[in-house]
């Protein structure tokens, strides 16, 4: 962290923010109040954001309250994150016209305007992070992720009120950006958000070329020796109202070693396989396309966020492979948790809490995990990890 | 197919809601016309032409000895048969008779009973004949017509899905009513296809396209009553327009009171 390109912003200099990356051509985005959560919507000035507002998550359940408290990011994460900003619920793929010899195939270009987000969260810069690596720069990138992603510009409010469904520290992805924490990479601009005393500030520090840029465009002053120790306080503060673990010690190996555990039976009896879990999940990537044809003789290529509880995502020639409710949890719990590791050598959870918050009936991956932990090796059958050849699939 | 494929919209017991989703698709409708050759549509015209027939589009349950035979007829004489609506594919809410006695229904609501000539159950289209396709919802979701035509005519497998309602919810940024404000929702057992229409007018679902595959009302049924759902209120949730369908008959009654307590 460069500490000499940091600078003291108060919420005039926030709101000049806004307005800079706006003139640049972003179309600036940040949480905002809708429909009794905070999501990202469209901001145009620091008003926008959700000055004293306040969560509550439980597995199950959220809710928010509001009093008079000045922060504007005094709250976790929400139902939607960033991912469907990059990566759409749908898009369309490419699109035909004429028929016969003269057929032609055109591909649809993504004509959205770069976005500038304003107010993620350190665990959600990781999840981008994770998201660059499956949809950005793997063998088969997702050409409007990547573009979209190519051309945003993230600012990222560090934690200071996390909530009880969080466990980043678990992940090492919050609630801090930096510091040997989380990596600062991808991010232009990490904020903090210092208030007491009558006093409203944000520790501002740029983190790539065009974050130092538009930060010398705010004004504001060089950040003091005081805005980095309450800064450390905060986090010190926010690290310790953490209340929720996972245990990551040897826990891909754990979760291949028990696939026929019966605890997987025991929570298909809770899961809905109702998806909102993937969908929620920052870092749930997958995707199905359909071809859709109408009466005036278009057709298109759409591509629809799948999940891997619905019974068609497993789908091959002859009928779909998971069947049971078990088996479609396991495979969520052990992509997430083991095999994610051997395909992009990272965990694909970053401890955010959505799964647990927005399962309709608070089904929690840290209990699950800690579950089968408890009783290893009741369901002693592994799939071969990658490198081996052959071997069962989960 | 014939180039100009024959279309049949035949009515059994049922409201005519879904029948209407057709010609409600005003803008699509000079199109569906120009694909097709209306032959039967008595909401549309009076005009009939024999069969057979391409495609049949089958609304209503069966509730007469009437109904059985003229399915039959309907079946034989039809390439394709589609159902539509919860009617066709569940019974409808008239299924509701399936949980009682239909005698005592009928003295309870006519002067003249008697007259009544009517099965005691109301029952799927599928109880009776093969079926190609379900259209599901009270009523269907036009949507979903217009791509069972189009594909039909594309020659293609048209895309229905039978994933949960708040798939629909997620892909359309909808916050969970459930979850946020603790509302009774079906959504999570219940089959897509309506674009999670209630739950983005902040009313809770229905249920109105019937069960979603492997869905588990009974562990639903458990957190709605962690909420203060009353038994008898997670009776009548799963207990309407789908009421016939097998997994939201077995969870309605399942929260039945016990017959001295009711
Ligand atoms: S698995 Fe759950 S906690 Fe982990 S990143 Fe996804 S939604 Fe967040
Ligand atoms: S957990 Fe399921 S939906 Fe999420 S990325 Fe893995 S397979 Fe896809
Ligand atoms: S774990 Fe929860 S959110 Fe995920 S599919 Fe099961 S019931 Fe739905
Ligand atoms: S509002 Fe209903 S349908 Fe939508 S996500 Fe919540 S439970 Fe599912």
């Amino acid at each position: 962290m460069n500490e000499t390109s940091a600078m003291l912003l108060d919420s005039g200099g926030l709101d000049r923010l806004i307005g800079v990356l706006g003139a640049r051509g972003f179309r600036t985005i940040g949480p905002v109040v809708a429909d009794g959560a905070i999501g990202p919507g469209p901001i145009r000035h620091v008003v926008d954001l959700p000055q004293g507002w306040h969560d509550e998550q439980a597995p199950g359940s959220y809710r928010l309250h509001r009093d008079d408290d000045p922060r504007l990011f005094a709250w976790a994460v929400g139902p939607r994150s960033w991912k469907g900003e990059l990566f759409p619920p749908r898009s369309v793929v490419w699109r035909s016209s004429g028929e016969g010899d003269s057929l032609e195939i055109v591909p649809v270009v993504d004509e959205a305007p770069p976005v500038a987000v304003i107010g993620a969260r350190p665990c959600e810069l990781a999840a981008l992070s994770i998201l660059d690596r499956v949809l950005g720069t793997s063998t088969h990138p997702d050409p409007v992720y990547r573009a979209r992603r190519e051309a945003a510009f993230v600012a990222v409010v560090e934690c200071s009120t996390p909530a009880s469904t969080c466990f980043c520290t678990s992940m090492g992805t919050g609630p801090a950006v930096g510091d040997d924490r989380a990596g600062d990479e991808g991010v232009d601009l990490v904020l903090t958000e210092l208030a007491g005393d009558e006093r409203h500030h944000f520790l501002v520090r740029a983190a790539s070329p065009l974050g130092g840029e538009v930060l010398a465009e705010l004004g504001g002053e060089p950040a003091p020796g005081w805005a980095w120790s309450a800064r450390d306080r905060l986090l010190a503060a926010a690290e310790g109202a953490i209340g929720r673990a996972l245990d990551t010690d040897g826990l891909a190996p754990l979760l291949a070693r028990n696939l026929d555990h019966p605890r997987w039976d025991e929570v298909a009896e809770r899961c809905l396989s109702c998806g909102n879990c993937t969908l929620a999940c920052p870092t749930c990537f997958c995707s199905s396309v359909e071809d859709v044809s109408d009466l005036t003789g278009t057709v298109e290529r759409h591509r629809r966020w799948d999940s891997c509880f619905d019974l068609g995502y497993s789908y091959v020639h002859g009928g779909p492979v998971r069947t049971s409710v078990s088996s479609r949890y396991r495979q969520w719990a052990t992509h997430k948790l083991s095999t994610w590791f051997d395909q992009f050598s990272t965990a694909g959870c970053v401890g955010c809490g959505r799964c647990i918050t927005w399962c309709p009936v608070g089904i929690d991956l840290t209990e699950e995990a800690a579950a089968i932990r408890a009783s290893d090796g009741a369901g002693a059958r592994a799939y071969a990890r990658a490198g081996a050849a052959g071997g069962d699939q989960p | 197919m014939s180039a100009r494929p024959t279309l049949a919209v035949w009515k059994f017991s049922s409201c005519d809601g879904c029948q209407l989703t057709l010609l409600d698709c005003e803008d699509e409708l000079l199109a569906v016309a120009e694909h097709v050759d209306i032959a039967h549509f008595t909401e549309m015209s009076s005009a009939s032409v024999d069969g057979p027939y391409d495609v049949s589009l089958v609304e209503g349950s069966v509730t007469t000895a009437a109904d059985r035979e003229r399915i039959l007829a309907i079946r034989e004489a039809s390439g394709l048969l589609v159902t539509i609506g919860a009617c066709a594919a569940a019974g409808g809410i008239q299924a509701l008779r399936n949980f009682t006695s239909v005698a005592e229904l009928a003295r309870g609501v006519y002067a003249h009973p008697e007259y009544l000539d009517t099965l005691e159950t109301s029952t799927a289209i599928a109880d009776h004949v093969g079926v190609d396709l379900e259209l599901h919802g009270c009523p269907i979701d036009r949507h979903q017509l217009l791509e069972v035509i189009s594909a039909l005519l594309a020659g293609r497998r048209p895309v229905l899905p039978s994933y949960s309602v708040c798939q629909e919810c997620k892909q359309r940024a909808t916050v969970c009513l459930l979850v946020a404000r603790g509302r009774a929702c079906l959504g999570p057992v219940t089959r897509a296809g309506c674009g999670a229409l209630c739950p983005s007018l902040d009313r809770g679902c229905f249920g109105c396209f019937g069960p979603a595959e492997s869905a588990n009302t009974a562990s639903l049924a458990r957190r709605l009553a962690a909420d203060g759902t009353s038994q008898a209120q997670l009776s009548r949730l799963f207990r309407t327009f789908n009421a016939g369908a097998p997994a939201f008959r077995k969870e309605s009654v399942a929260h039945d009171a016990p017959p001295a307590e009711r």
